[in-house]
């Protein structure tokens, strides 16, 4: 059991607040992918529960015992770097084994976990070879089964595909989130390719400026962004925004149109997502500015009343740049937001 | 410019002077150490190893440098690690530490005679401190130790440097990323260092054992300050062929013996030390 639990940890280096009062829990098995924009700080927390950084404030727990204060080794964790880090002087076989090896296993025990780890990831044929005639993939196989080779209650990776190319990236993905699901372990997964941590995530935390926004399933992070700024993060092409006046008892006035709303005061923000704008006869009145043909749809950005908007349409519809199209938002597909708080609002 | 000539075009110039003030000389030097005025011979060589003083040169050269280069190794391994974790005051320490390399070996001598001559500072101290009743000559026939432990604290002091900045330089290439995956995997700090540090430095401890070697195999003027005869090696000897007994093709015999012996050990090194194919950072 590997419930790892973070609890009120911030971080700052010198002056600056890295991160701010984190509390996440992690479950046992779960795949939770930390998702944000360089800076955000959510490789400082991987680097936290790692025990390569110490926090300022805080506790994390892993399986129920604290660990702040344990060397990462003694974590029962393993890790995947950025850029690999497979020891160039050691062969293959030796960089997996590298952990086992300081665990002064025996050598019969080194070579069959390291064997097995290997035909895991699809190298056992790269054993004798060193890292300098490895391509990138190959390198972070082996970076993958060094870790895996540990057998670690919680399996640590800092954007372990940042480094691949588009195809072979797509491919270790479905490949990691494979291997992953029958090891059994806790994984944290660093990374700001919102296409990899909605596709791997059992659970994703967004975050932003040091804080975790939202902390939720892939699709829920998707389809109630807990605020603006995941909204605008996540998605491509992100939700869209429009300023909403109120028109009194849960009615709103969106670009000229009423639509139905949450009870609230004061102004809010409308927001929907490009593929929930259905064209319609009676709806919001949009120009095209810009038309891309995709193939499977038709991603048409245009103005709103001086707001930029984007639509994606079935890519059978024929709209031209300087046309006018009037287009109705899903009623389900809504979603509110306090401009004051960028909090959603129900 | 043809591009593909240019390269050669500029190193031109070095050649040049190379072949003119090294390689020239040195074939002087090799055809006067294979020649007594009629033809080929290795005489030169048969009277300069026959000579009794040749063990005793040769066995006080080589455990000069057995004794004096491991040391210096470590204390450079020592010294870079430490001032590779240093976060201010980096450059400042550097430049401390290298300070004796801008001396010249005989200045050098001259320091560590100060301190460990009759009236020197060590004598002084001793005195001062009532631990002798009158300074005592230290560097004497008698003490055939503290001579060549003076020796040794000179030229340790002199030319520790010279391997500390190649390795400092060494250590700055290695990746942080490398010392993490370690620690993660369990290694300790002294495992970091024998297993990560020591390996991935292997080309600049290449570098700086050759050089450190050879300038150990020359060693000379320190010798001659604090030992004077009470020392010989070979450098000396070769001194001594040449300007004390003018035997010019003796001198050239011995400084070539000194080549071959640089030349072994720096193969026996670049051995060693060799970094396989696929292997390098």
């Amino acid at each position: 059991m590997a419930q790892i639990e973070i609890k009120n940890v911030a971080k700052r280096f010198g002056t600056y607040q890295a991160l701010h009062d984190i509390n996440l829990t992690i479950q046992d098995q779960e795949f939770m992918v930390l998702l944000g924009a360089s800076g955000c700080g959510k490789t400082t927390l991987l680097r936290i529960i790692a025990g390569l950084e110490t926090a300022t404030t805080g506790e994390v727990s892993i399986g129920g015992r604290r660990v702040d204060h344990l060397a990462p080794k003694d974590r029962g964790i393993a890790m995947v770097f950025q850029n690999y880090a497979v020891f160039p002087h050691l062969t293959v076989f030796e960089n997996i084994g590298f952990g086992l090896r300081m665990q002064k296993l025996p050598n019969d025990e080194v070579k069959d976990r390291v064997e097995r780890t290997a035909e895991l990831m699809h190298i056992e044929q790269l054993l004798k070879r060193y890292s300098g005639e490895l391509s990138g993939g190959q390198r972070q196989r082996v970076a993958v089964a060094r870790a895996l080779a540990m057998e670690p209650d919680v399996i640590l990776m800092d954007e372990p595909l940042s480094n691949l190319d588009a195809l072979l990236r797509m491919e270790m993905r479905a490949e990691l989130k494979g291997v992953l699901a029958t090891s059994n372990t806790t994984a944290i997964y660093v990374t700001h390719d919102q296409v990899e941590a909605m596709s791997m995530a059992d659970r994703i935390s967004v975050m932003h400026q040091g804080e975790i926004v939202q902390a939720a399933s892939p699709i829920e992070v998707y389809r109630n962004p807990a605020a603006e700024f995941v909204a605008g993060f996540i998605g491509n092409p992100p939700m869209n925004f429009l300023p909403a006046a109120p028109a009194g008892d849960g009615k709103w006035t969106v670009a000229g149109q009423v639509m139905d709303g949450p009870r609230s005061g004061k102004p809010l923000k409308f927001a929907i997502r490009p593929e929930d704008m259905r064209p319609a006869d009676e709806g919001l009145t949009a120009t095209a500015k810009v038309v891309e043909p995709l193939g499977a749809h038709l991603l048409i950005t245009c103005e709103v009343q001086g707001s930029m908007f984007r639509a994606v349409l079935d890519s059978d519809m024929s709209v031209n740049p300087g046309d006018q199209l009037t287009l109705a938002p899903q009623p389900d597909r809504m979603r509110w937001f306090d401009p004051d708080t960028t909090l959603a609002v129900a | 410019m043809n591009a593909r000539l240019l390269p050669y075009v500029l190193i031109l110039p070095v050649t040049l002077f190379l072949c003119l003030f090294f390689l020239y000389p040195f074939l002087l030097v090799s055809k006067q150490a294979f020649s007594t005025g009629a033809g080929f011979t290795l005489d030169n060589f048969r009277e300069v190893t026959g000579y009794w003083k040749f063990p005793i040169t040769m066995r006080n050269t080589l455990l000069l440098a057995a004794a004096v280069v491991p040391i210096q190794l470590a204390l450079a391994l020592l010294m870079a690690t430490m001032v590779n974790r240093m976060k201010k005051g980096r450059d400042l320490v550097l430049y401390v530490w290298t300070i004796p390399l801008g001396i010249s070996d005989l200045a050098a001598g001259i320091i560590w005679l100060a301190i460990f001559e009759q009236s020197g500072f060590l004598n002084s101290m001793m005195s001062g401190l009532g631990l002798v009743d009158k300074p005592v000559n230290l560097l004497t026939f008698q003490n055939p130790g503290i001579v060549f432990l003076a020796i040794m604290l000179a030229e340790i002091w002199r030319a520790t440097a010279i391997m500390l900045v190649i390795l400092v330089a060494g250590i700055g290439l290695i990746p942080k990323e490398y010392y993490e995956a370690a620690e993660v995997f369990g290694a300790s700090p002294w495992k970091r260092f024998l297993r990560i540090t020591l390996p991935l430095l292997r080309p600049s401890l290449q570098t700086a054992l050759v050089l450190r070697v050879i300038l150990a195999f020359e060693i000379f003027a320190v010798v001659a300050a604090l030992g004077g005869t009470l020392f010989p090696v070979l450098m000396g000897e070769t001194y001594a062929y040449q300007f004390d007994l003018l035997n010019s093709g003796a001198a050239a015999a011995l400084a070539l013996i000194i080549l071959a012996i640089s030349i072994a050990f720096t193969l026996i090194i670049l051995r060693v030390l060799r970094v396989p194919k696929g292997a390098t950072i």
